[in-house]
C-alpha cells in the first residue's frame, strides 16, 4: 500500500514536472487590442508566499466578449477578481503590476474602491440578490452613487434596467415582491439587471450559470450576446461550450499563466499551444 | 501528433477515445474497399472479367453501406461529444474523406461498366490500354497513400499526393491528344477510342478524390484550409503556418 502511494506521487510530480516544463515564458497569440477598455501589465497575484498569477498581460477590448477558461486553481477567477478589486478583501493577497481602466489605474490610492465597482460590476456563481424588493435590488445602487434626482428617475433606471436584462415582462407587475422569490434563472438576470443599474463599462461574471438550468442559461447567454453591444463583458466559465458560445476572444490560463488567448474561433478550431489544445480537447495534461 | 491511434488514446474519457479510433478504423476499412474496387475496375480493363465486375458490384454496396455507418458515427460523435480543436477537424475531416472514397467507388463502377459494354459490343481494340494501365497504376497508388497519410497524420507525405496527381493530370491531358488524332485518323474507332476517354477521365477523377484526402489530412494536422491553392502556395502556407 505504501509503495503504492509512493509510485503515485511520483508520477504526479513527474506530470508536474512534465507541465511545468510545457508552460511558456509569454502569452501565445495577440494579448494586445486596439481598442482596450481594460489593460493589465505583468500581473503578479500572491496569496501569502504562494504566486496565484504569474506575469500576466492581457488588454480587454471594447465591446468585446472575453472569456477565461481552464483547469481549477488555474488562477482565472483570481485574475478576474483583481479587475475590479475584490481581492482586497482578502488580508494576504497582495496584486503587483498594474491594471488600467480607460488609463485610470485601478489600484491608484486615489482610486475610490466603491465608484470602480460601479464602472466593473460583477455578477457571481450563485445568484445574490438583496433580501428586499426586485424593484429596491434594482433602485440600490442608482441610489447609493446618486444617479436618479427623483421617483420618476429612479423609475426609469429600474424599468430599463429590467428591459435590458430581458426580465421586465416576467416581473413588471410584482415589482415590489422579494428578489428571493424568483426562480434561479431569474435571479441571475436580477443580479445582471442589478449591476447594468450602474450603468458601469464592463461587467465580471464569474461563472455565471453553473447554478443554473440549460434553458435559464440559455436565456443568459442570450443575454450576453445583447449586451456586448453596450458593455465589456469578462466571463469565467468551466463551461468550454459556453466560452465558445458566448465569447469574441477566449484566455486560456493554467497554474497561475496566462497560456494563451485568441480569437475564440481560432482556439476552438486551432489552438496553438499544446496545454490549450489538451484542455479543451479533454485530454490527460 | 505522432500517428492517429497514439493521439486518441490520451482522453480522459476512455470511451470517447474508443469512438474516435472506431471512427478512423472504420474509415480505414471503407478505404481499403474504395481502392480495391478502383483496382479491380482497371484489371477488368486489361481482361475483362465478368466476376470481377460482380466483385466491383458488391464492394460497391458495401462502400455506400460504410458510408452510412460512418456518417451515422460523426452525428453521434459530434452530438454526445461535441469535439473541439484536433478533435473536431479529426471528425469534419472523416466525415469529407467518406465521400470522397465514395465517389472514388462510383468511378471505379463507371469503368467497370464501361469494360463490361465494350466486351458486349464485341470490341477488343487495344488502343489507349497502355494510357489506362498507367493512370490506372498512378491513381491506385495515390489512392492508397492518402489513405496511409490520413493514417501517420504525414503531411509531406500529402504534399507528395498533390504534386504527383499534377503529373497524373499531365499524362491524362497528352492521352486526350493522341487518342483525338487516333480518331481523326481512323474514324471507324471513335466509338471504342470515346469510351477509352470516358474511362480515363473517371480515373482521373479518383486521383482528383485521393488529391482532396490528401489535402483534408493537411487540415487535419495542420489546422490549415489548403483547398484549392497550387502546390507551391500550398508549401508556402504550410511554411509560414
Amino acid at each position: 500500500m505504501m509503495e503504492t502511494t509512493m509510485t503515485n506521487t511520483a508520477i504526479a510530480d513527474k506530470d508536474q514536472k512534465m507541465e511545468d516544463r510545457l508552460i511558456p515564458d509569454k502569452t501565445i497569440g495577440e494579448v494586445y487590442v486596439e481598442h482596450a477598455r481594460m489593460t493589465a501589465r505583468n500581473v503578479d497575484v500572491y496569496y501569502g508566499d504562494k504566486c496565484a498569477i504569474n506575469n500576466v498581460t492581457l488588454d480587454i477590448g471594447v465591446g468585446q466578449v472575453i472569456s477565461f477558461i481552464g483547469p481549477s486553481g488555474c488562477g482565472k477567477s483570481t485574475f478576474l477578481r483583481c479587475l475590479n478589486r475584490m481581492n482586497d478583501t482578502i488580508d494576504i493577497c497582495r496584486v503587483d503590476g498594474e491594471i488600467k481602466i480607460d488609463r485610470d489605474n485601478i489600484y491608484d490610492p486615489k482610486i475610490d474602491v466603491v465608484s470602480l465597482r460601479a464602472r466593473v460590476g460583477m455578477v457571481f456563481q450563485k445568484p445574490n440578490p438583496f433580501p428586499k424588493s426586485i424593484y429596491d435590488n434594482i433602485a440600490y445602487g442608482p441610489r447609493i452613487h446618486g444617479l436618479a434626482n427623483n421617483k420618476v428617475e429612479l423609475d426609469e433606471i429600474v424599468e430599463r434596467s429590467l428591459h435590458r436584462a430581458g426580465l421586465w415582462n416576467e416581473v413588471k407587475d410584482r415589482l415590489n415582491e422579494a428578489g428571493t422569490g424568483l426562480s434561479g434563472g431569474q435571479q441571475q438576470r436580477l443580479c445582471i439587471a442589478r449591476a447594468i443599474a450602474v450603468s458601469p463599462e464592463v461587467i465580471l461574471m464569474d461563472e455565471p450559470c453553473s447554478a443554473l438550468d440549460p434553458i435559464a442559461t440559455a436565456k443568459v447567454e442570450e443575454l450576453i450576446h445583447e449586451l456586448r453591444e453596450q458593455y465589456t463583458i469578462v466571463i469565467v466559465t468551466h463551461s468550454m461550450q459556453q466560452a465558445a458560445r458566448v465569447s469574441d476572444r477566449t484566455a486560456y490560463f493554467h497554474l497561475g499563466t496566462l497560456v494563451e488567448v485568441g480569437e475564440t474561433k481560432q482556439i476552438f478550431t486551432n489552438p496553438t499551444h499544446e496545454l490549450t489544445q489538451d484542455y479543451i480537447t479533454g485530454r490527460f495534461g | 501528433m505522432s500517428d492517429l491511434k497514439s493521439d486518441f488514446a490520451r482522453h480522459i474519457s476512455s470511451e470517447f477515445n474508443e469512438e474516435l479510433e472506431e471512427l478512423c478504423a472504420d474509415l480505414m476499412k471503407m478505404g481499403g474497399l474504395a481502392e480495391r474496387q478502383v483496382r479491380l475496375a482497371v484489371q477488368c480493363q486489361e481482361s475483362f472479367d465478368s466476376a470481377l465486375v460482380e466483385q466491383i458490384r458488391s464492394a460497391e454496396n458495401s462502400v455506400n453501406a460504410w458510408e452510412i455507418r460512418i456518417d451515422e458515427l460523426v452525428e453521434s460523435v459530434i452530438a454526445r461529444r461535441q469535439p473541439t480543436a484536433s478533435d473536431l477537424r479529426l471528425v469534419l475531416v472523416v466525415s469529407k474523406i467518406v465521400r470522397d472514397l465514395e465517389r472514388a467507388g462510383d468511378e471505379a463502377n463507371k469503368v467497370a461498366l464501361m469494360a463490361q459494354q465494350a466486351h458486349e459490343a464485341g470490341r477488343n481494340s487495344t488502343v489507349g490500354m497502355v494510357e489506362v494501365r498507367a493512370i490506372g497504376e498512378q491513381v491506385i497508388r495515390l489512392l492508397g497513400d492518402s489513405l496511409t497519410s490520413f493514417a501517420r497524420l504525414d503531411v509531406d507525405m500529402a504534399l507528395d499526393i498533390a504534386r504527383r496527381d499534377k503529373e497524373v493530370d499531365r499524362i491524362y491531358q497528352s492521352a486526350l491528344r493522341s487518342l483525338a488524332t487516333f480518331m481523326i485518323e481512323d474514324p471507324r474507332e471513335i466509338g471504342h477510342v470515346l469510351n477509352v476517354m470516358w474511362v480515363l477521365r473517371a480515373l482521373e477523377r479518383v486521383g482528383d478524390h485521393a488529391t482532396n484526402i490528401a489535402e483534408h489530412v493537411i487540415y487535419l494536422v495542420k489546422g490549415t484550409d489548403v483547398r484549392h491553392l497550387s502546390v507551391t502556395n500550398v508549401e508556402e502556407t504550410l511554411k509560414n503556418s
